[in-house]
């Protein structure tokens, strides 16, 4: 304020006017994509660019951690360096280790603090500023749906990582998202035919559900089949998402008649959970003259890793699991274990195989635009990713796999090997149709 | 504050502020924040720092809770785009009504207390208000998920979901994203800011002053200073509802995190960070705190090898291993040491550095001004 001492006279107004004038001229500049690309962000040099948004903050903060270091191996595995993971296996061999269609691959990170706004910020800047051509990542549904419909809107393509909500690519799918995970109505087709046979049809279900999208997608897809087959639900209680203390939700449990816990909970928050309904004492009760057991629907071997001891004997359902024994799961194991000295994820897994399935339809298609990419990628039938065969179904952008049902290993031979497969559920086992889950793709959008 | 303003003065020192704002996008490209979207975030949150320093910087009033009237004004805003269209001129000015609105019912109950006890007060109301809209309210709010525009809701002006296209404001034609939607908040904040400028050399302002400096003064001369507190905290609750729409403008999405009291306690940082009770210091610390939060966070390992890559390796290692504590996820840690140096060395925030370096320059003779150092908040 004080900066400016000159008294306002004629040449000072008319400097103003000057450079008000300029100013107002510029954005002409800026607005007019004229001269741009026939899509947005069409890469012209030697790279191509792209985002990897996860959280590294935040009750996700390890599965964003892994994520991330997937996805820097796919990147090094398709610009020709270390042993090309699964790019050996991949059925689609259109892929040299050279880049793709050419290009260098180069990307940018970001932090989405496992918040919605956070994501968007974050994915906004590599769209704007970075040049990135496609956004994955994501270890939140929440998340994930929020960042997908600003890739829709922009005009680029989000793969996206770990998200298990069926909104994802149910009311909320978009034409430009993409989802190679499973879903909590998989999950759901998967763990009831194991729960039916290990705890009977005379169940009474407690639900603790974290309180966002996925957990209430879960709680849902879990009710409906454990209802189906003759379970009861005595309760569903929501809990913010990362609570950190549990115990004023699990008291009450004690007291509901209820002798099974869902744990709808995912990352530190099932850490947190499931370690204090054990310290309770739940999984020592004895209710309606059956053993009290816990149930957590989607499991991960970084939650086992943090919740230690309290895992054994838990039954849930996973993407993939390391201890996979195809050669896709071994070769990406082995690649992946090189790289950082222990086993990958099923998070970690997700992220590599989308960065892969993305690389190779941006191959196919010769070009990056996300419509034409788009259409690679819609109907796909691919293997050798350590799923099994795979389709992306047109009609959603969900991926087609058989869906893993896992146990808490009651005698781990190391501190990674915590998880044991207790039945491959077969694809046609968890298909479903596509307008089950409702919503609506929409029209591709490239952004020009 | 300088003691010297005249008008003209005000006018010419808006006039250049003007064109600074509108330039952003050309003198901050060379730092790589010439981008709409966090220029954008520079428009909105100077404007939500500008209307907090109405009642901070001139009352002393500390208020902790904010960010529930940036919640208020997100909200609104996205259900008025869902009601009736996706122009932002109706949204903007149902959430700077909602937001005053909510304001003035905080402002009355919370206002019959001053000091720390106004700040509890407030940071308890805006911690209800987002647990509220975090679980409670959630047909309204839809929780954690956040409230987005989706094609099958009836707004009304521009008809009924049918159309294509991507759902986003839209003025007129001119879409609010990018940049677009950076000019439309550029104004906004120059409106904003003008406002502001007027109200600091009102007579309403020079009241707000007064209760600062000496509330039980003011009172024995026999005046009220509720009113005045109580329109300042309205006030300023208005800015901070139109910076919630202006996000929602440029980003259709409102989620409850935004009301949580980090987000409080970010505003009070910036204001702090800038200057209390100067015009442009909110604005500068807004600025600085989104510039760290966007650039850098997003900095990695590769990014840091870049810019060492003139060292010989052996040196490179450690200082990139030691620089790598501070940026990335360690974006805080940067944002805290600057915090901390700006406020035990420059108490007044940047603006008092920039006085001081202007002081410099001046080299005036003479009589020392008095030592304006801004007390420190509480």
């Amino acid at each position: 304020m004080s900066l400016i001492r000159k008294p306002l006279n004629r040449r000072s107004i008319l400097r103003a006017g000057a450079l008000g004038g300029a100013a107002l001229a510029t954005p002409t500049i800026f607005t007019s994509r004229a001269w741009s690309a026939g899509y947005l962000n069409e890469p012209t040099g030697a790279e191509v660019v792209l985002g990897f948004n996860v959280p590294q903050t935040g009750a996700y903060a390890d599965e964003g951690a892994d994520e991330l270091r997937a996805y820097q191996l796919a990147v090094k595995h398709l610009n020709g360096e270390g042993d090309g993971g699964l790019l050996n296996t991949f059925s689609s061999k259109e892929l040299q280790g050279n880049g793709v269609n050419g290009k260098k691959v180069a990307f940018v990170t970001g932090d989405t603090q496992t918040k919605s706004d956070a994501a968007r910020a974050s994915a906004k800047r590599m769209i704007e500023k970075d040049g990135a051509i496609m956004i994955t990542g994501g270890s939140s549904s929440g998340v994930a749906i929020a960042v997908q419909s600003l890739c829709q809107e922009a005009g680029v393509i989000f793969m996206a990582g770990l998200t298990h909500s069926n909104d994802t690519t149910g009311k909320d799918k978009r034409k430009n998202g993409f989802r190679h995970f499973f879903n909590t109505e998989m999950s759901g087709a998967a763990l009831a035919p194991v729960l039916k046979n290990n705890y009977g049809t005379d169940r009474k279900a407690y639900h603790l559900t974290a309180d966002y999208t996925w957990g209430w997608s879960q709680e849902e897809s879990i009710k409906k089949y454990t209802e189906g087959m003759g379970w009861e639900t005595t309760a569903a209680v929501r809990t913010p998402l990362g609570a950190g203390d549990f115990s004023q939700y699990i008291t009450p449990v004690l007291n509901s008649g209820a002798d099974v816990l869902v744990l709808n909970h995912y990352g530190k928050d099932m850490v947190n959970s499931l370690t204090q309904a054990v310290q309770f004492g739940l999984r020592d009760k004895q209710v309606n003259g059956k053993d009290f057991v816990i149930v957590v629907p989607l499991y991960s071997r970084l939650m086992a890793q943090g919740a230690g001891e309290n895992v054994k004997g838990i039954f849930g359902s996973t993407n993939w699991h390391w201890s996979l024994q195809d050669e896709g799961s071994k070769a990406f194991v082995k690649s992946f274990g090189q790289e950082y000295g222990f086993p990958p994820s099923q998070a970690a897994h997700t992220c590599y195989v989308q960065t892969l399935l993305y690389a190779d339809a941006a191959q196919r298609a010769g070009t990056f635009d996300p419509c034409a990419i788009a259409a690679a990628l819609e109907g796909f039938e691919f293997d050798g990713m350590g799923n099994g065969p795979t389709l992306y179904r047109a009609e959603d952008h969900q991926c087609f796999k058989d869906v893993l049902v896992v146990k808490g290993k009651e005698n781990p031979s190391s501190q990674f090997d915590l998880l044991e497969v207790v039945e491959i559920t077969p694809r046609s086992q968890v298909e479903y149709p596509a307008d089950l889950l409702g919503g609506e793709l929409g029209a591709c959008n490239n952004g020009a | 504050m300088s003691t010297r303003t005249s008008p003209a003065r005000d006018y010419i020192f808006f006039a250049i502020f003007s064109v600074a704002v509108l330039t952003m996008p050309i003198w901050l490209e060379p730092i790589g924040a010439g981008y709409p979207d966090l220029l954008q975030k520079f428009a909105i949150f100077g404007l939500f720092a500008t209307g907090f320093n109405i009642l901070f910087g001139l009352t002393g009033y500390l208020s902790f809770g904010h960010a529930a009237f940036l919640g208020v004004g997100s909200y609104t805003a996205v259900w008025t785009f869902k009601l009736l269209g996706m122009n932002p001129i109706p949204a903007v000015i149902m959430a700077i009504i909602a937001s005053g609105i909510f304001a003035l019912a905080i402002g009355y109950v919370s206002l019959r207390r001053s000091g720390i006890y106004f700040s509890i007060l407030t940071l308890a109301f805006a911690q209800m208000s987002y647990n509220l809209a975090y679980s409670v309210l959630t047909p309204i709010t839809n929780g954690e998920t956040g409230l987005r525009v989706l094609r099958s809701d009836p707004r009304l002006f521009d008809g009924n979901g049918g159309q294509e296209g991507p759902l986003i404001a839209n003025l007129f034609g001119v879409e609010m994203t990018g940049w677009g939607g950076f000019y439309f908040c550029a104004i906004i904040l120059l409106i904003g800011f003008f406002i502001a400028q007027r109200i600091f050399r009102s007579p309403f302002g020079i009241m707000l002053r007064a209760v600062k400096t000496n509330q039980n003064r003011m009172t024995y001369t026999g005046l009220n200073p509720r009113p005045y507190t109580l329109a300042a905290f309205v006030i300023s609750g208005m800015y901070a509802g139109l910076a919630g729409a202006l996000m929602c403008i440029t980003d259709p999405l409102a989620g409850a995190e935004r009301m949580q009291w980090t987000a409080s306690g970010e505003v009070v940082l910036m204001t702090i960070l800038g200057g209390a009770g100067t015009l442009l210091g909110p604005i500068f610390g807004a600025a600085l705190i989104k510039y760290f939060e966007n650039i850098f966070s997003a900095f990695n390992e590769q990014t840091l090898h870049e810019i060492f890559s003139f060292l010989p390796d052996f040196i490179e290692g450690p200082v990139i291993s030691v620089a790598g504590l501070f940026v990335g996820e360690g974006w805080h840690l940067t944002l805290g040491v600057l915090f901390m140096l700006i406020v035990i060395f420059l108490p007044g925030g940047l603006m008092e550095g920039v006085s001081r370096i202007g002081k410099l320059f001046k080299r005036s003779s003479g009589k020392s001004e008095p030592n304006r150092a801004t007390a420190p908040a509480e």
